[in-house]
Parts: C-alpha cells; sequence; structure tokens
C-alpha cells in the first residue's frame, strides 16, 4: 500500500505519533429531543489541514461544524481547541469563522462594510480596517465591487465575498458549510482549487462540511465519514477510495462491486474466497481475516477488465453476459450479468477512438481482475 | 377564423400568430381592467366625496337644507352658476386660523398621535419579534390571537375599556386588592387613558408589518454576526433593526396616520377635557351644524396627513426594491 499517501507529500501529520492536535472532539454527543444527531464521538484535526466532514444530509456532519462554531454544545464530552476546552464560550468569543451555506450576507451593507464587519467588532483601527479590506476584496478579486449590495452580484460574487468576509479576522479555524453547494457545475470545479490555494496561502484549518464526495475528494488532506452521527472512517481520499474500512464506505465513496463469501484458505494476507455458485476470488489483501471467516470482497468498476475472451494469464475471471452499456465519452460503463445473477459493473477508459472487437448487448463476455484490485471487508 | 381554419394545412403558423395575438390583446385589457378598477373605486368613493367636502369649506352656513350656501345648482343657467361660484370664499379657513382652539387641536393630535405611535412601537416590536422567532408551527397561532380581538366590534372594546379604566373599574379594583394601591387611580377622561386605548386598538396594525418583516429575514444573518465577534444585543441593533425598518415605518405610519384623526378613543375615554380634532370636527359638524367650517377642518387634517401618507408610499417602494 505504499502509494496511498496524502497528496501533499511534506504534510502527514496524523501519521506523526509526536504531532499535536488542533481540534478534538472528545467522546462529543449531541441530543435534539430524542434524536441524537452526533453519537460519541471522538476527531482529531491538525493545524493546517484541509479536512472534510461528508455523509448524507442528516447525518450529524453539520452538527459537528455547528458545535465549533459554537451555536450548538454538546450534550455530553468536549471540543477543545488548541488545547482550550471550547465548553460555555459563545460564538463571538471562538476564534474560528464561518462560512454559512446560504452566505448569510448582510443585505443592508456593501460589500466592503460585509468585509469590515468583523473587523470593526474587534475594534481594528480604521486604517487597518481599510487596508485588510482592500487586501481581502483583491484576494478574491472583486475590487470593483466594494460599493456593491449583496443583491447586485452574481452567485459566484456572493460565495467570494463569504469567503473573503470569514477569512478577513484570520480566524484559527474556517469553517465551511456547503462553501460550494450553491454554484453551477463548472464554477464549482474550478472554486475548489481556488479555495486550496487559499487554503495553502494563508494557512489556515479549513473545516469543510460536503455531501459531494468529489469536492471532499478534491480538496481535503483528510476525509471524515459520517454516518447516524458516528464516524465510519477518517483517512486520506486514496485511502477512503483505496482502502476503504467497512462495507458502508465502499459503497459510499464512488462505486463498488460487493461479493459476499467465505474465506476458503488463507496465508500471510492473500487468501481465497468461495464466493458461492462457484466462484472462487483470489486476493492478496485478505488482511488478517482467517479461514472461515464471512467476508465482503470489494472492488472498484474501473479495476475490472471486460473482454470477449478468457484473458489467458488473469487470477480471476468470471463469466457472464453483457447486460447493460453505458457509453459515457470518456468512459464506457458495462454492466455484466454473471452466471449466478449477480450484475457487476465495470468501466474502460476509452483511451483510443476505435474499439477492435467491441462487446455488444447480451455477448458473452468475460470479467477479470488482479489479485492486488479489491479489498476484503469484514465488517 | 373561418379562412384560417380553411387552411390549416396550408398555413398553420399564420392560425397560430393571430390566435396569439388575440389572446394579447385579451390579456392586455383584462389587465388594465385589473388596474383601473381600484383607481374608479378611488375616484367614486375619494376624490369626488373630497371635491364635495372641499366645496361646502368654500361656503357660508346658512339656516337651509343644506345647511350651507351656495348650494350649486344648473337652474340659473351658466351665468347663474358662474355667480354661485363667486360666492365662494376662503373665510373657514382664515377662522381656522383666528381660533387658537383650532390649531391647539391639530398639534395635540399630531403630538397625542406621535406618543401612541411610539408606545405601540415599544409593545409591539417584541410581540412581533417574539412571533417571528416562536416555532413554525405555533406562528399561525400567534397570528390568530393578534387578529382575533378584530372579531369584536371596535366600538364596543373601546367601550369594554372604560370599565376597566374607571376609578371603581377591573383594574383599580385588582390594585386596591392587591394593596398596590390605597387610592384608586384616576385614568379614564385623561391623556393616558387615550394612549392607551389607541395603543390597544392600533397594536395589530404594528405588529403585523413588523412581524412580516422580521418573519423573512434569515437567520443565519444573527448566527453569521456572533460569528464575527458581535454580541446578540450589538446583532439586534446591527442587523435585525436595520433589516426591520421597512416593517418599523409601514406599521408606524398605519398607526400614526389613523390616529391623528381617531375620534372614537378620545370621545369615549378621554371625556371632555381632552382636545383632538377629530373631536373638534364632530362638534362642529353635529352639535354647531357648521358644514362649512368642519369642513374646512377636515381638508386641513387631510393635507396634513398627505406627508406621511407620501412618506409610507416611498417606504413601500424602497422596500419591494429591496426585496427584489
Amino acid at each position: 500500500m505504499k502509494s496511498l499517501g496524502s497528496i501533499r507529500r511534506d504534510f502527514a501529520p496524523w501519521n506523526d505519533p509526536n504531532a499535536k492536535p488542533y481540534i478534538q472532539f472528545d467522546n462529543v454527543t449531541k441530543k435534539f429531543g430524542d434524536f441524537t444527531a452526533v453519537n460519541n464521538l471522538s476527531l482529531t484535526i491538525f493545524e493546517r489541514e484541509f479536512f472534510a466532514l461528508l455523509g448524507a444530509s442528516g447525518c450529524g456532519k453539520s452538527t459537528l461544524l455547528r458545535m465549533l462554531a459554537g451555536f450548538e454544545e454538546p450534550t455530553a464530552g468536549r471540543i477543545l481547541l488548541d488545547g482550550q476546552d471550547l465548553r460555555g464560550i459563545p460564538p463571538y468569543r471562538r476564534p474560528v469563522n464561518m462560512m454559512f451555506q446560504s452566505y448569510a450576507l448582510f443585505p443592508h451593507m456593501t460589500v466592503e462594510n460585509n468585509i469590515a464587519f468583523g473587523l470593526k467588532q474587534d475594534g481594528m483601527p480604521k486604517p487597518e480596517i481599510a487596508s485588510r479590506v482592500a487586501e481581502m476584496l483583491k484576494l478574491v478579486k472583486l475590487e470593483q465591487f466594494a460599493k456593491r449590495k449583496p443583491h447586485q452580484l452574481s452567485g459566484g460574487q456572493r460565495q467570494r465575498v463569504a469567503l473573503a468576509r470569514s477569512v478577513a479576522k484570520r480566524p484559527k479555524v474556517l469553517l465551511l458549510d456547503e462553501p460550494l453547494g450553491a454554484l453551477d457545475k463548472k464554477l464549482r470545479e474550478e472554486t475548489q482549487f481556488e479555495l486550496m490555494d487559499l487554503q495553502q496561502n494563508l494557512g489556515l484549518t479549513f473545516v469543510v462540511v460536503t455531501h459531494d464526495q468529489e469536492e471532499a475528494m478534491t480538496m481535503a488532506d483528510r476525509i471524515a465519514i459520517i454516518d447516524k452521527g458516528e464516524v465510519m472512517q477518517v483517512a486520506t481520499p486514496a485511502e477512503v477510495y483505496e482502502a476503504p474500512g467497512s462495507r458502508f464506505v465502499a459503497g459510499f465513496v464512488g462505486n463498488v462491486n460487493m461479493f459476499e463469501g467465505k474465506i476458503a484458505r488463507g496465508e500471510a494476507g492473500s487468501a481465497s474466497i468461495d464466493a458461492g455458485n462457484g466462484i472462487t476470488i483470489r486476493t492478496d489483501n485478505a488482511g488478517t481475516a482467517g479461514a472461515g471467516t464471512a467476508v465482503t470482497f470489494a472492488i472498484r468498476p474501473e479495476k475490472i477488465k471486460v473482454s470477449s475472451k478468457k484473458p489467458a494469464e488473469a487470477v480471476n475471471a468470471i463469466e457472464g453476459e453483457v447486460y447493460d452499456i453505458a457509453y459515457l465519452g470518456d468512459m464506457t460503463v458495462y454492466h455484466v450479468r454473471l452466471d449466478d445473477g449477480q450484475v457487476v459493473r465495470a468501466s474502460t477508459m476509452n483511451a483510443a477512438r476505435i474499439t477492435e472487437d467491441p462487446l455488444s448487448w447480451n455477448d458473452r463476455a468475460w470479467v477479470s481482475f488482479r489479485p492486488d484490485a479489491g479489498v476484503v471487508l469484514t465488517r | 377564423m373561418s379562412s384560417a381554419t380553411a387552411t390549416t394545412a396550408s398555413a398553420p403558423p399564420a392560425t397560430n400568430a393571430g390566435k396569439s395575438a388575440l389572446a394579447r390583446l385579451g390579456a392586455a385589457f383584462f389587465g388594465r381592467l385589473v388596474i383601473i378598477i381600484p383607481y374608479v373605486w378611488l375616484l367614486f368613493f375619494f376624490l369626488i366625496p373630497f371635491v364635495i367636502v372641499f366645496k361646502i369649506s368654500l361656503s357660508q352656513t346658512a339656516i337651509a337644507i343644506p345647511p350651507y350656501t351656495p348650494a350649486l345648482d344648473f337652474s340659473g343657467g351658466i351665468s347663474g352658476f358662474l355667480a354661485q361660484l363667486k360666492q365662494l370664499s376662503l373665510d373657514n379657513y382664515t377662522w381656522l386660523t383666528q381660533d387658537a382652539l383650532y390649531f391647539n387641536a391639530y398639534v395635540t393630535s399630531v403630538i397625542i398621535a406621535a406618543v401612541s405611535t411610539v408606545l405601540t412601537l415599544l409593545v409591539g416590536y417584541p410581540i412581533a419579534y417574539g412571533m417571528a422567532r416562536a416555532p413554525a408551527t405555533i406562528r399561525p397561532t400567534l397570528l390568530m390571537l393578534v387578529i382575533l380581538p378584530f372579531w369584536t366590534s371596535f366600538l364596543i372594546r373601546v367601550y369594554a375599556w372604560i370599565g376597566i379604566l374607571k376609578p371603581e373599574g377591573l383594574l383599580n379594583q385588582l390594585l386596591l386588592a392587591t394593596g398596590v394601591i390605597h387610592q384608586p387611580l384616576i385614568i379614564l377622561n385623561t391623556y393616558t387613558a387615550i394612549f392607551i386605548g389607541i395603543v390597544y386598538s392600533y397594536l395589530p396594525f404594528m405588529v403585523l408589518p413588523l412581524y412580516s418583516a422580521l418573519e423573512k429575514m434569515d437567520y443565519s444573518l444573527i448566527e453569521a454576526a456572533k460569528d464575527l465577534g458581535c454580541p446578540p444585543t450589538s446583532a439586534f441593533w446591527k442587523i435585525t433593526f436595520p433589516l426591520s425598518l421597512p416593517g418599523v415605518i409601514a406599521g408606524c405610519l398605519l398607526v400614526f396616520i389613523p390616529a391623528v384623526g381617531e375620534f372614537v378613543i378620545p370621545d369615549l375615554l378621554g371625556g371632555s377635557q381632552t382636545l383632538m380634532i377629530g373631536k373638534t370636527l364632530w362638534n362642529e359638524f353635529f352639535a354647531n351644524r357648521d358644514w362649512p367650517v368642519s369642513s374646512a377642518v377636515a381638508v386641513i387634517l387631510l393635507l396634513l396627513l398627505i406627508v406621511p401618507i407620501m412618506l409610507f408610499q416611498r417606504a413601500q417602494a424602497r422596500a419591494q426594491e429591496m426585496d427584489r
């Protein structure tokens, strides 16, 4: 697993046992009446990290962010920021700022005054406020819009004002609640990279809440996958994708094929899995699972090859019938129905413009994959 | 249309164009009609009555039916009509400036209305704020409670206040029984009673526009202000209050304008000592039977109120611009 690192190769404090955690959720529980939004959750975030909380809506990720901002207090447990317990500290005294999903720009103030609002609260001298506001406007490329009111701006411009306003005070931590949710796809992709640059340049710690896995994968150093108020896995985007810790994570992030089975024979990580109906899967990634253990074998569609003839050298090859084909331009997705009825999804990059020996509907086909292509899940 | 149907096969686009033009004409007509109706209403029930009142204010009082002269008619032909017009004069308006009673009544009315408006705002704002912040499920009930008093006649509700405020009334009985006071308070027939009456009667007119302004405000704005280091009280004055200003202006004018000309409340609760222009007008009209002078009083009152009404219209226009 040598290649599953972070994108920033020199930045991996989570692997350093001596690194000091910056934000700590310590057995935090939050209940709203009978509903448990966050359930005994512990999480560690490091300084200058770009951390993403990823989950479906209603999973408790926004509640985590709001507890960090001070809008909600944990029912139990504690939250530490830079060693300081945040309990009882109101939002207006916390060294964190938040960029709201709705942007929450003050409609009766100009762009300039929106950005200056937090600085004025701190009693910063006027000339300093002016220069900081000018700097922020330049940062988000909105210099010529300083005197406009929010309703005179486009969605993308409003998003930038909200961003400028939330970083103007140089908070220790910037919280972003679905920061790109209201932008269209193209603008969202551009802005993702801008946010990453901004985080690098300012050297701030970013905690972003999102339901968009692509967004989390693109931007974050590490992703916490949240489900029903609990952390399912915290890992780098590559680890989350290539080495999911559970069936839930494997299914939640990206597409995956899963085979239920039992380990038939295993030694030193490699194993044969009896997946029933005469299908035997050989894998190098069985971990510590011993013979007889019920496991799920998970494999990503792009790691499966589809061919009309059985590949001679393949360790794992299963026969089936092409059931559906989706041509997406950059890739083609095949749905192959195996002889036991299970449908396998396989995707192939269209590296060449013309395919020799193309597969068609109802063709007999072989799906094959390497022994290190999938993972074995026991949870 | 018949020729169009005959040639449908060859020229369907022409048919469509013809139909849509007709439809457009119809829509334009209905659009106009919708606008015309309120204008016709205003013409018949505001402008024409006002012209009549204005004409009477220029006439002289007389012991006749109607009790003023000249009563314009065309029995004497055009020349006779012009002769009648020559009899009209501004004497009644000069009279209003000569008797201090009228000036005092106008000034007192404006002051009472202004003070009542401020009091209504002070009482109404917390109510509207509480309603707007209440759980969404109980807001309709709260709104209903605000409107509920309208189900009882205004006059009966004002009469009820006499029973509450009089020296042996409910309020004094309660305060005496609980030992808060030992002498009954004299509230009825004072300006205090007028303030209580106006604040009570006009409260819904203040609460409703305030509520609508506060309710549509995004609560995340307050959270954003707090997040940026603004304590709650300061956030109220910097965010909530400025954003509710259209509601404040609308509410204040909806209370102020009718309160200036208020007649029932000062008459029933204010007693004979209090002076307000609505009461003065009533006395001129019914007690003195001096239609021309009371008409002049009404015309001046209207001119006095046009300024706040225009302010109200401008505030509304600006609020609509903001919403856009």
